[in-house]
């Protein structure tokens, strides 16, 4: 069985990574959740805080004559 | 107007928010194509290492992390000075805001490491001086972190941790150089040396690509999270009732 330019046969292969996938692919995952998990927190963080601010300036509104 | 007024007007805050909101978008398009570029050439077009085989490419994700835990560390610590000396509102919000990355980078960067070090090394772990020393690092953001949740005065808040992340800062070059001054299990620099990189341009190419995905990313979401934090300290502000207007 030669090996191609890019040393992977098929996908079955490159899934495989010689051996290391779980390795490979536990690490890959891990970051892409990571980073994933930190984009959906700062939109949440973006929601809850305007939110907020919208509050505080209805309430300054509803104070004011 | 002078150039150092140019400069300095962006410490303010409404300066601030909207020059964000002009880089962020561009932040992201580099990210996406840089993190592409660096996943196929890492991934597909990367030769297997005679050695590793194919678990080497873990670098393409354990390098850029451990490059930016450490320089999101750096950040942080310039924005403690900027809060100590200076005591602008942007520095205050821009230390709050990259805490959180910065210890994500950590985070991955000692779990991806555990990982490669399973297959290569034969443990997860072992206490040598630059494992030991980045999850020092690790915990430096959690206090940071945690420091900054307990103190209810904003200023106070950013006061603190400014101290906490200046005298932190002596962790990096230990952490950096750890690899030189002691007999550490962790090999030895590759890149950042004054020399020519021990690695073929076919493996470096894709990890440069690589570290610029994950610099673009840090930028677009830290400037994101610095203007929430803008918006949460000066709620009763014009230029906030303006923004959220948009």
């Amino acid at each position: 069985m030669g090996r191609g330019a890019l040393g992977y046969m098929n996908f079955a292969e490159f899934f495989a990574m010689g051996g290391y996938a779980s390795y490979v692919w536990g690490s890959f995952g891990i970051t892409a959740a990571v980073l994933c998990l930190n984009g959906l927190a700062a939109r949440l963080q973006r929601k809850h805080v305007a939110a907020e601010v919208r509050a505080t300036l209805a309430e300054r509104t509803e104070l004011a004559p | 107007m002078s150039l150092l007024s140019r400069i300095t007007k962006f410490a303010s805050p409404a300066p601030f928010y909207d020059l964000a909101e002009h880089v962020i978008p561009w932040c992201w398009i580099i990210f996406y194509c840089s993190l592409l570029a660096g996943l196929v050439g890492g991934l597909v077009f990367a030769p297997a290492d005679y050695q590793q085989g194919e678990s080497f490419r873990i670098i393409y994700v354990h390098v850029p992390s451990a490059w930016m835990s450490l320089f999101v560390y750096m950040c942080m610590a310039s924005a403690g000075i900027g809060s100590l000396i200076w005591k602008t509102k942007v520095s205050d919000a821009f230390g709050r805001a990259v805490a959180p990355l910065g210890a994500s980078f950590t985070f991955i960067a000692l779990v991806t490491g555990a990982l490669w070090g399973k297959p290569m090394w034969g443990t997860y772990w072992v206490w040598d001086a630059r494992l030991t020393s980045e999850l020092i690092l690790l915990f430096l953001y959690l206090g940071y972190m945690a420091l900054q949740n307990a103190i209810e005065d904003a200023r106070g808040a950013a006061r603190a941790g400014a101290i906490l992340a200046i005298v932190g800062t002596v962790n990096i070059p230990i952490i950096h150089y750890s690899v030189e001054w002691w007999n550490t299990l962790h090999q030895g620099p590759t890149v950042t040396k004054f020399d020519t990189p021990s690695i073929h341009w076919t493996m470096l190419l894709p990890l440069l690509a690589m570290v610029i995905a994950f610099t673009a990313y840090f930028f677009a979401l830290g400037l994101r999270r610095t203007q929430t934090e803008l918006l949460a300290m000066e709620p009763r502000n014009k230029w906030v009732e303006e923004r959220l207007a948009i």
